[in-house]
């Protein structure tokens, strides 16, 4: 749908390249259509070197399992938002930059448009719709209803979701600490207060063993 | 409504009705549109500040596989040299048009071009890349006051400065001379025993929505469109678009999607026609989505500007006489919100003599547009800085000046209006009586600053409709894109009218066929107004309810009282009926009950908020630390308590931001340097304290339930209020926006050099 607009017609713009390379992911981006990249996990047939067309792919979101073909630059958030409709992650800067993307990748938050979809193939990926599955609700969530720490809820999945990464990883986490993990996320609707209500209610109640 | 009133729902703290749709990812945004056929959309920027464009040759791009439709402006119609007026202000069709795809000029980095549909994203960009555009580049300007000198470049050649009413005979870059006096300010100053004038800066910064602008629009074969997007008015883009491609409003409908954020940045059109005209050359709907880059450069940024102030007081610090003189970058087309800021620029105070003059000039800059009390935050910075000067001359508390000249029921702005009922006093003796105020700052670098703010609100039309369902709860569909809460706080209105519960209220934000001409969420109007129709809507249902209970019980209307959500028929109380079980027998005495209402109120009463801040300062990086934020504000009548918090901790964010650390770069030849969130820096949860607000409630006499918008004025007085503290914590007073650590550093070094 939305792939990055590259602006390097525009003058300084930072382009994709430009990033990607600043973020160490070239060899990333070699490794896979070069002849040391990993054979598809499910497909032993893969051909050695993928794309430029689309590629099959199937990737582990929120417990399930999902197939489809993306050509290799696409990002594990446009994978998501686009190929899969799982649209909980927002796409905000594309850059790494703001964390409106967050998703869990085996219980680590990473940003989703920081990643290649085909890297994403054999991990655990989680999204902020996940918190809501099954009719019940994540704690975390819950705070964020309970103390409506979200104003126009654009950032929001994402601080939810960096926020029960941060918790997963230490539960006896203190809100200070809890807030660090969550400098990466930007929200200017400036809802931080409401947030520190959920985290200092979160931190208490996770924090006794929950 | 009097200050005792007691109320059941307003003042509490219900869930909102959307929360959890949208902190587990389920809330459906623009981007998240999915039609059948749909195909996507991009644009080609300029790559200069400001050139004529020779010619576009769009064949190659058209020849590429998957490619369906190119724009540029000759898709528009001729839009002429016409002023449409909108409702909410007029607009110039011309400049909204060449704003939305560049017509025979680009006036900034990042003007677009032309557009493309096509079968993918990927294929899209491809196809921009072949379209092939001739320019002849044009030396630009992109500085307020080099813009307004003799011989700078033009950038229209049509504009000649409306010099106070007159048109000038000359082009001009000065779009518009505003004057503004009250009294013999000469006079004035010559009883000033002490007069301070400073000149100010301050760099253009972006509203900083998170969510990218996006439209969907689908062509039907009817000639009719339907317009999916993210704005903060779905009929301001239904008037904007049919002026544009000349078409009835009655041919558009415009679905509202959740919205991620606007202060202001989305009430103007840029994606909206494009997305219409390329729909009804590829045959299929057409969704455009921008990145962050095109964001910063090409949608509405609020002006830099330049500020001269100038005022004097008596021995006794009573102020006697102010002047300023403000220069606003428009932006590529006139239109900056100076008029706003030269009105706000001494509305907290009572002066006796002021002279105010105000410029509005075109820049090679994008062309800007409302954020937050658009105008305001630049004024407050020059103002407050000086007040802050002349209380430090005379020895004065700061608070104590303010409390002596502050604005009061009966003061004159020098633009004419005399102040209603207002809160500023009252902020004043709020922040007085703070125990922040009374806490001793100690330790090395560190300072307090204070400054006062002032915003219009406004009111504006509103619609709303309320119907009964047979379960006791109310469906209201108002017209207001929800952006912080709206939607419980207009629909905790109705349900205190009614008498029963805010969650018994199911409240839809309609599209443009679905709910009566609803004016943009915009000027801190929606509680406000949009509130005051649900009330009216409220009063249409209980009317209609007393008259169904009267004739269930063979008697008349005055027979029948309503009070807290219970009928009762006053000559047989034993007769009475809950608001749930009437609603249950509306279906089998006549049918169910709505109720509807469309207001246009006057009275919005205009808001006031004074902040005090605590900063500690590195001399040695110039980096400062902010360690305690006060933002005392009047409210008029909290509906919801957590959101006007949330409102005033918000605004006073983004006026943090805009103080220390964010605004446009431009190199030598007008592009723009930092469009990322990674050199424009907006402020995280590290950079920010805890930011206390305190709620002064003065009712506005002109509301129901004494509402008075909230939104806005929160933004303005941060910037002055830092730069103040900064001034006392190190003792350099700061004139220009942002105040990095880089420009902390060289006014120290000059201060001790
Ligand atoms: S969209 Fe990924 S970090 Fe901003
Ligand atoms: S709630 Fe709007 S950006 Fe965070």
């Amino acid at each position: 749908m939305n792939d990055a607009q590259e602006h390097g017609r525009n003058g300084p713009g930072l382009s994709r390249r430009q990033f990607l390379k600043g973020s160490g992911m070239v060899a990333a981006t070699t490794a896979l259509v070069g002849p040391a990249a990993p054979a598809a996990e499910a497909d032993a047939k893969a051909p050695v070197a993928l794309g430029p067309g689309p590629v099959k792919i199937q990737l582990t979101v929120n417990g399930k399992k999902m197939t489809t073909a993306v050509e290799p630059r696409v990002t594990l958030l446009d994978a998501l938002r686009n190929y899969l409709d799982v649209t909980g992650c927002k796409r905000v800067c594309d850059r790494g930059t703001c964390g409106a993307c967050t998703v869990l990748l085996d219980g680590k938050p990473i940003y989703a448009c920081t990643m290649l979809a085909l890297e994403a193939r054999g991990h655990d990926i989680k999204t902020a719709e996940a918190l809501a599955a099954d009719g019940r609700l994540d704690a975390v969530a819950a705070a964020f209803v309970k103390y409506d720490a979200q104003q126009c809820g654009f950032c929001t999945p994402g601080f939810v979701v960096a926020l029960r990464g941060a918790l997963d990883k230490n539960p006896k986490a203190s809100p200070a600490e809890i807030e660090e993990a969550l400098a990466g996320n930007i929200c200017r609707c400036g809802t931080y207060e409401q947030m520190r209500h959920a985290i200092a209610e979160l931190c208490g109640k996770e924090g006794k063993g929950a | 409504m009097s200050e005792t009133t007691t109320y059941k729902v307003i003042g509490t703290r219900p869930i909102r009705h959307d929360g959890l749709d949208k902190v587990t990812g389920r809330a459906i945004y623009g981007a998240d549109v999915q039609l059948p056929g749909l195909v996507h959309g991009r644009i080609l920027r300029s790559p200069y500040a400001h050139a004529r464009i020779r010619g576009i040759d769009v064949s190659r791009a058209l020849a590429l596989p998957g490619v369906l439709a190119v724009a540029t402006s000759d898709d528009f119609p001729d839009p002429g040299d016409r002023i449409a007026e909108l409702g909410e202000g007029a607009i110039n069709v011309k400049h909204l048009s060449s704003n939305c795809l560049a017509r025979g000029k680009v006036l900034y980095h990042g003007h677009a071009v032309a557009a493309v549909a096509a079968t993918s994203p990927h294929i899209a960009e491809e196809a921009l890349k072949l379209i092939r555009v001739e320019y002849e580049p044009l030396p630009g300007v992109v500085d307020v006051l080099a813009a307004m000198q003799p011989g700078a470049p033009l950038l229209h050649d049509d504009l000649r400065t409306d010099e106070l009413g007159k048109k000038a005979d000359q082009p001009s870059n000065v779009a518009k001379h505003i004057q503004f006096k009250l009294g013999d300010p000469e006079a004035g100053f010559r009883q000033a025993a002490v007069v301070i004038e400073r000149e100010f800066r301050t760099a253009t910064v972006h509203q900083g929505y998170i969510e990218p602008h996006n439209a969907t629009a689908q062509w039907n074969a009817d000639g009719s469109v339907t317009i999916w997007c993210s704005t903060q008015g779905a009929f301001t883009v239904r008037a904007q678009v049919g002026e544009l491609l000349r078409l009835p409003v009655s041919r558009i409908k415009v679905v509202p999607m959740e919205i991620g954020g606007g202060f202001g940045g989305k009430i103007r059109v840029y994606l909206e026609p494009v997305a219409v005209v390329l729909s009804r050359k590829a045959g299929r709907p057409v969704k455009i989505v921008m990145s962050r880059a095109d964001v910063f450069q090409g949608t509405g940024p609020t002006p830099g500007s330049y500020i001269r102030v100038k005022m004097g007081a008596d021995a006794t610090g009573r102020l006697t006489a102010a002047q300023a003189y403000l220069a606003y970058e428009a932006g590529a087309f006139p239109g900056s919100p100076v008029g706003p800021g030269a009105m706000c620029i001494f509305a907290c105070y009572d002066i006796p003599n002021v002279l105010i003059d105000g410029y509005d000039v075109v820049v090679n800059k994008p062309a800007t547009s409302a954020y937050r009390a658009p105008g305001a935050t630049n004024a407050a910075f020059a103002a407050e800085t000086v007040v802050d000067e002349i209380c430090e001359r005379l020895g004065i508390d700061p608070l104590d000046f303010r409390l002596k000249n502050g604005a009061k029921e009966g003061t004159r702005r020098a633009d004419g209006p005399v102040c209603p009922r207002i809160g500023m006093i009252e902020t004043v003796e709020a922040a007085k009586r703070h125990p922040h105020y009374h806490t001793p700052l100690t330790g090395p670098n560190r300072g307090r600053g204070v400054a006062s703010g002032f915003w219009f609100n406004c009111g504006l039309k509103s619609s709303a409709t309320a119907s009964i369902n047979a379960d006791g709860t109310v469906n209201l569909v108002e017209g207001s894109t929800d952006i912080g809460g709206t939607r419980t706080s207009v629909a905790m209105q109705l349900a205190e009218a009614l008498g029963i519960r805010a969650e018994d209220v199911r409240p839809v934000v309609g599209d443009t066929e679905s709910v009566g001409y609803t004016d943009v969420t915009g000027g801190s109007r929606v509680t406000f107004a949009t509130g005051w129709a649900a009330y009216e809507a409220a009063q249409d249902l209980k009317r209609q309810l007393i008259d169904r209970a009267a004739r269930i019980w063979q008697t008349t209307p005055d027979d029948v009282s309503y009070t807290d959500g219970v009928l009762q028929r006053r000559s047989r109380p034993e007769q009475r009926f809950t608001f749930k079980e009437l609603a249950a027998k509306l279906h089998e005495t006549g049918g169910t009950i709505v109720g509807r209402a469309s207001v246009d109120p006057a009275g919005c009463g205009g808001a006031y908020a004074t902040h005090i801040v605590d900063v500690e300062v590195d001399p040695e990086t110039g980096k400062v630390t902010i360690l305690r934020y006060t933002a005392v504000q009047d409210v008029g009548r909290a509906i919801h308590p957590s959101y006007v918090e949330g409102q005033i901790q918000g605004g006073t964010v983004q006026g943090i931001g805009w103080g220390l650390t964010e605004e446009y770069l431009y190199n030598d030849k007008g592009e723009m340097l930092n469009a990322s969130f990674l050199d424009y820096r907006l402020p995280t949860s590290l950079d920010l304290p805890m930011i206390e607000p305190v709620m002064v409630e003065v009712p506005n006499p002109g509301h129901p339930y004494g509402v008075r918008g909230v939104g806005e004025v929160p933004i303005v007085p941060p910037p002055a209020a830092l730069a103040n503290a900064i001034y006392r914590a190190v003792g350099v007073r700061l004139r220009q926006l942002p105040m990095t650590p880089g420009r902390i550093v060289a006014a120290l070094a000059a201060k001790s050099g």
